[in-house]
């Protein structure tokens, strides 16, 4: 009983913000993005930031996991600010995000499959074609 | 028939949040991306495949470096550059990484005066963004004269496991090619916003569709991702 009501609120509700949009069309609905010029001025500098962290990096010589872990969090962080707001994926809606986004992510099974496969090209390269004494 | 693609009924804009509006949209028998127009959905859908190619050379890549027994090339070294009478390492890469970085702030802004419709503001927005652009071409081009000057080819190179040469120039390469055909793309996208074509509604030359501000969104884009993938070669073939 409940639900139904809280369904049928909802309806209404759906409704009545459409009677809205459609009272008021050109000065609600801008068409295309619109986001104020200082958000991409903001997204912007950070991109400077890190890039100026992943070439001190570099320049600063850190060598190991250290460095590995830096260079991937800084290139992560800068790819998920491009994507997000300058190519606008962060409003547009989930099942485009997803169509676009999921698939890259599953290159990493690629990624994992040349690892074991350049790992063994390594072993044999070692095991029978290393300059012998 | 661009009416049809920005269509805006309650049934394609309200959906239940998360993983049940996808499953909504997907399996509403109609069109898969509701709000999105086929140009904006195709370049999305383009960029989706381009990032399997630049995907499958830095796989390469990393397969090549991983599976050598000769000691990989330093990028640090080989890419330093001696200004003064210091050497500085990997700064030319890093110029280059700013130059492109502030080119995709030209054009995000660009897009944004685009659909405020300031037609001056977009086109020089956009011409800056392809200065930018020229500028990273030109300065890869110091830096393959540079190497080959050096003695890198794509079979050798004197520091050491022979893949680098190709690995080089085929990754650098294939984006420099990206970014000299978004150069292109950009001066003509920005020569028909400050000539007015998307006020008017002017149809386009090949498509006979009427032109709309949202080229100039659908082609920041492709500039986008031409920066992004920069970031990726970045980290993995000049840092890492």
């Amino acid at each position: 009983m409940t639900n139904a009501a809280v369904h049928v609120e909802g309806q209404q509700q759906l409704l009545h913000t459409h009677v809205h949009e459609a009272l008021a069309p050109a000065a609600t609905h801008a068409k295309g993005q619109q986001h104020p010029i200082k958000l991409y001025l903001v997204v912007w500098a950070w991109l400077f930031v890190l890039s100026t962290c992943s070439y001190l990096v570099d320049f600063f010589g850190i060598h190991g996991h250290l460095r590995w872990s830096l260079i991937l969090l800084f290139m992560v962080l800068k790819a998920g600010l491009i994507v997000a707001v300058f190519m606008h994926m962060a409003w547009e809606r989930l099942a485009l995000a997803y169509a676009i986004l999921l698939p890259p992510v599953l290159v990493l099974v690629f990624v994992a499959i040349m690892v074991f496969e350049s790992d063994y090209t390594h072993f044999l390269r070692v095991m029978f074609f290393a300059p012998t004494a | 028939m661009a009416e049809t693609a920005l269509t805006d009924t309650v049934a394609s804009t309200t959906r239940p949040p998360g993983l049940r509006g996808i499953a909504a949209d997907w399996s509403s028998d109609q069109r898969a991306f509701k709000n999105v127009s086929w140009g904006k959905a195709m370049m999305w859908i383009f960029l989706l495949s381009d990032t399997f190619i630049f995907s499958c050379f830095l796989l390469s890549y990393m397969t090549a470096r991983m599976s050598t027994t000769v000691p990989w090339p330093n990028p640090s070294e080989v890419f330093a550059l001696t200004i003064g009478d210091k050497k500085i390492p990997l700064i030319l890469i890093a110029i280059m990484t700013f130059i492109l970085i502030s080119s995709s702030g030209t054009m995000a802004m660009a897009v944004n005066f685009g659909y405020r419709r300031d037609r001056a503001k977009t086109a020089a927005l956009m011409l800056a963004t392809a200065a930018f652009g020229a500028t990273f071409v030109g300065m890869q081009a110091f830096e393959w004269t540079k190497l080959i000057m050096e003695g890198v080819r794509p079979w050798g190179n004197p520091w050491g496991a022979p893949q680098f040469g190709s690995c080089f120039f085929m990754i650098t390469g294939f984006h420099g090619t990206h970014v000299t055909i978004g150069v292109i793309f950009l001066i003509a996208v920005s020569r028909k916003v400050w000539r007015g074509d998307f006020d008017v509604e002017r149809r386009g030359f090949f498509t006979s569709r009427r032109g709309y501000y949202e080229i100039v969104e659908i082609t920041g884009l492709y500039w986008h991702f031409v920066d992004l993938v920069w970031v990726f070669i970045f980290a993995f073939f000049y840092l890492w």
